[in-house]
């Protein structure tokens, strides 16, 4: 158990130096710096300003700097934001995206389990009929849409009560939160629905579930206690993939609603090129990501007796 | 004891004992024909690259002509109208009892208004529905307004207040105007319309305009080339990466199969926004044009490895099976195997890839473009136009609304005709299972 554990450290390390190189060098492959002509008017000017940000030194020497402040964690200075550290940037807004993360999150795990497990329990009848349409409008409507049209329905709904119910946009308050973590989860929330359908169906046909039936136990506690329970791990396993979906997810949603957090912020480090605002978010986010997948990797190992973790795959 | 070959009698024929699995699987294309929600789903996704591909020959009206006579109007069809000359009024020619609208034209509404004795000047109001003032237009000293502020076919209503010496306010005058779609003569000129006896005829506009006055059809029909473009060409090309990436990796086996797998995993890995932005620069493309390239190329470069996944552990399944090793102690050639067997057992499984592969990359380049790092707004793109739209969806919703639908619609079309695929690939679902 111990060997397997450091071996998945030990490779997500590994990754997250990949990602943090692959980003150094791809940024150092783009021909010329970020100082364009617009904002260093003199040669000595631009001299100064690749010099602040150690630009002047040889590629080797600066990545070994890179390197070693990452392990120190730190990023460095915004580009466009002078004097701001791309940690604080980081440490201000991220607690912002991972509220609505784990909000939007527990609203997709909770709705998906549920659907999957009401649409199996009355499997090609109505109600799974009505969840699976449900299912494939949500995953074919993009979440920008989705977002504006709460938008709208909020407006109609604020106009026709002539009160304020909830606001459209903005950060600060629990009213806030509601609806763009609604929107963000929906996507996830379809798709664990689905998973969590088939699960289901695939545990329905074993022969424990035949067995639990022949001693005579009733439907609803085959359900509850059989077929629940073992139709979970396989959606345990995409919870990896699915915190990955909300993050990237929670851009556009972060966008739409004005909510400061981080996603937000790195499309706008993306729209003024802010060089180390993007590569420390990267870092961060593919950092956080490889954590997350680590972490479900052993939670799976800890839920599922049968799996063995002598270092092997699964 | 001994035997003769006289001593054995052959058993009459008998029928395998596990006949379900010798009967050979009906067809793909068979399976799916007696699905009908497939075949509503292919004759979506065909009319869509059919529209995607002929649509712009079809309706020849460019996306990019402003019609700035019908700014955001709904479906309308094609009409005459008369062309207005567009000189500075000069104010009315008689005098006027009461305010009256001498013009009701989109071009101008010309309201004049008989002069009170104790006002200095008057303020111009102009409100669209409601009875308020609305929208303060100017204070003049004359006795006549002409209003050119972008004007559409609908009712508004205007209101003259006097002011007094004193600045004091007097009764406001109000009257309601419809103005008539008309063309004012430094437009026509600009579109290239020449006057037929001072009217030109206008194109419909099926599905109305946007709020620069552009031909919604026209945007729609364009930006569906460039979605289905992105669409198509990004997973077919990182497909086939994949696929034979995985199947160089599962038929090496061993150190270089682990090899190769584990830096797929690291390709996973990277972000893709971040990569898509360094193809931007450098390729050398400056914020503002169009970053069509780098996005397929950033969609080709990080997404091959589920497809590699995939194949790799089908060729891995593949080679331990029993028909393919009887196949090889039989003399099979490799270039046999590939065709007779692997082929047939790894196409179907990425044309289902594929099928999912492709709304997922309309949904990226339309998110893209939606926060401006993919196709710029000269060139209409689903994404570009939804953005566009949800700037005036409170007014105009059908701006935001048209692009969605055909998102959602192809998006949609796609995602059924997977799911088709791959139940009718999965012999659970066959057998009811599911």
């Amino acid at each position: 158990m111990l060997r397997y554990v450091l071996k998945r450290i030990a490779y997500g390390a590994l990754t997250i130096w990949f990602i943090a190189t692959a980003t150094f060098f791809a940024m150092h492959a783009v021909p010329g710096d970020p100082f364009n002509s617009a904002k260093a008017a003199t040669p000595q000017l631009r001299e100064n300003l690749r010099a602040r940000y150690g630009l002047d030194k040889p590629v080797g020497e600066q990545y070994v700097l890179y390197l070693k402040n990452m392990l120190r964690g730190d990023f460095g200075i915004s580009f466009t934001q002078e004097n701001r550290r791309v940690n604080d940037i980081i440490r201000e807004h991220f607690p912002v995206s991972a509220i609505l993360g784990v909000v939007a999150l527990l609203i997709a795990t909770a709705g998906g389990i549920a659907g999957g497990a009401v649409a199996a329990y009355w499997h090609n009848r109505l109600p799974d009929r009505l969840l699976m349409m449900a299912v494939v409008l949500a995953i074919s409507i993009p979440s920008f849409v989705i977002a504006a049209l709460a938008q709208l329905l909020i407006v109609q709904a604020n106009d026709l009560t002539g009160r304020s119910l909830l606001p459209v946009a903005g950060w600060g308050t629990l009213s806030h939160l509601w609806i763009p973590a609604l929107v963000l989860g929906l996507g996830t929330m379809a798709y664990l629905a689905r998973l969590m359908r088939s699960s289901m169906l695939d545990v329905m046909n074993t022969d424990y579930i035949l067995t639990a039936r022949a001693k005579g136990l009733g439907n609803w506690q085959i359900f509850w206690r059989h077929q629940l329970r073992n139709a979970l791990l396989p959606v345990v396993t995409e919870l990896g993939p699915t915190i990955a979906a909300i993050t990237t997810g929670g851009f556009v949603v972060e966008l739409i609603f004005a909510i400061p957090g981080l996603g937000r912020y790195f499309v706008q480090a993306v729209q003024q090129l802010d060089y180390t605002v993007i590569m420390g978010t990267t870092v961060f986010y593919g950092a956080f990501l490889v954590l997350i997948v680590v972490i479900v990797d052993l939670l799976y190992g800890v839920i599922d007796p049968r799996i063995r973790l002598h270092g092997g795959r699964r | 004891m001994s035997y003769l070959a006289t001593d054995f009698e052959p058993l009459p024929p008998q029928a395998p004992e596990t006949a379900e699995t010798l009967i050979p699987s009906p067809p793909l294309w068979r399976l799916l024909l007696g699905d009908v929600r497939a075949c509503i789903a292919a004759l979506t996704v065909v009319a869509m690259l059919l529209l995607a591909a002929v649509g712009p020959w079809i309706w020849p009206q460019s996306p990019a002509t402003q019609w700035l006579s019908q700014v955001s109007v709904g479906p309308s069809g094609a009409r005459t109208v008369d062309v207005v000359p567009d000189d500075p009024w000069q104010g009315p020619d008689r005098a006027v009892d009461s305010l009256t609208a001498l013009q009701a034209t989109t071009t101008a509404v010309k309201l004049a208004w008989p002069s009170l004795p104790t006002a200095v000047s008057y303020r111009v109001y102009r409100n669209t529905g409601g009875v308020g003032l609305g929208m303060p237009l100017t204070e003049t000293v004359n006795t006549y307004y002409a209003d050119h502020l972008q004007l559409s076919e609908q009712t508004y209503r205007y209101s003259v207040v006097p002011v007094k010496v004193d600045g004091t306010t007097a009764e406001p005058l109000w009257i309601e105007v419809n103005p008539r779609l008309t063309l004012g003569a430094f437009e026509a000129k600009l579109l290239g319309l020449v006057p037929h006896e001072g009217q030109v005829s206008l194109p419909a506009h099926p599905l109305g305009t946007d709020a620069l006055g552009r031909d919604m059809l026209s945007r729609i029909l364009h930006g569906a080339r460039t979605s289905m473009l992105v669409g198509l060409s990004a997973p077919l090309l990182f497909i086939t990466l994949g696929a034979f990436y995985g199947a160089l990796a599962g038929l090496l086996g061993g150190w270089v199969d682990n090899l190769l797998m584990r830096f797929a995993d690291f390709v996973v890995a990277l972000p893709f926004l971040l990569f898509m932005i360094l193809f931007r620069v450098a390729l050398g493309i400056e914020s503002g044009e169009s970053g069509l390239f780098p996005m397929v190329l950033a969609m080709v470069l990080l997404s091959w490895p589920s497809a590699a996944r995939l194949v790799r552990g089908q060729v891995l399944q593949l080679r331990e099976s029993a028909f393919v090793m009887s196949a090889r102690l039989a003399g099979a050639s490799n270039f046999y195997l590939i065709r007779r067997h692997l082929l047939p057992n790894v196409l179907p499984l990425l044309l289902v890839s594929l099928s999912f592969a492709i709304p997922q990359a309309i949904f990226t380049e339309a998110l893209l473009s939606f926060i401006g790092m993919g196709v710029v707004p000269p060139t209409p793109s689903w994404g570009t136009l939804c953005n566009e739209g949800i700037r005036s969806m409170l007014t105009h919703p059908h701006e935001l609304v048209i692009p969605a639908l055909a998102i959602s619609a192809t998006v949609l079309a796609f995602n059924v005709l997977g799911d088709a695929l791959r139940d009718a690939m999965d012999v659970k679902v066959r057998r009811g299972v599911r």
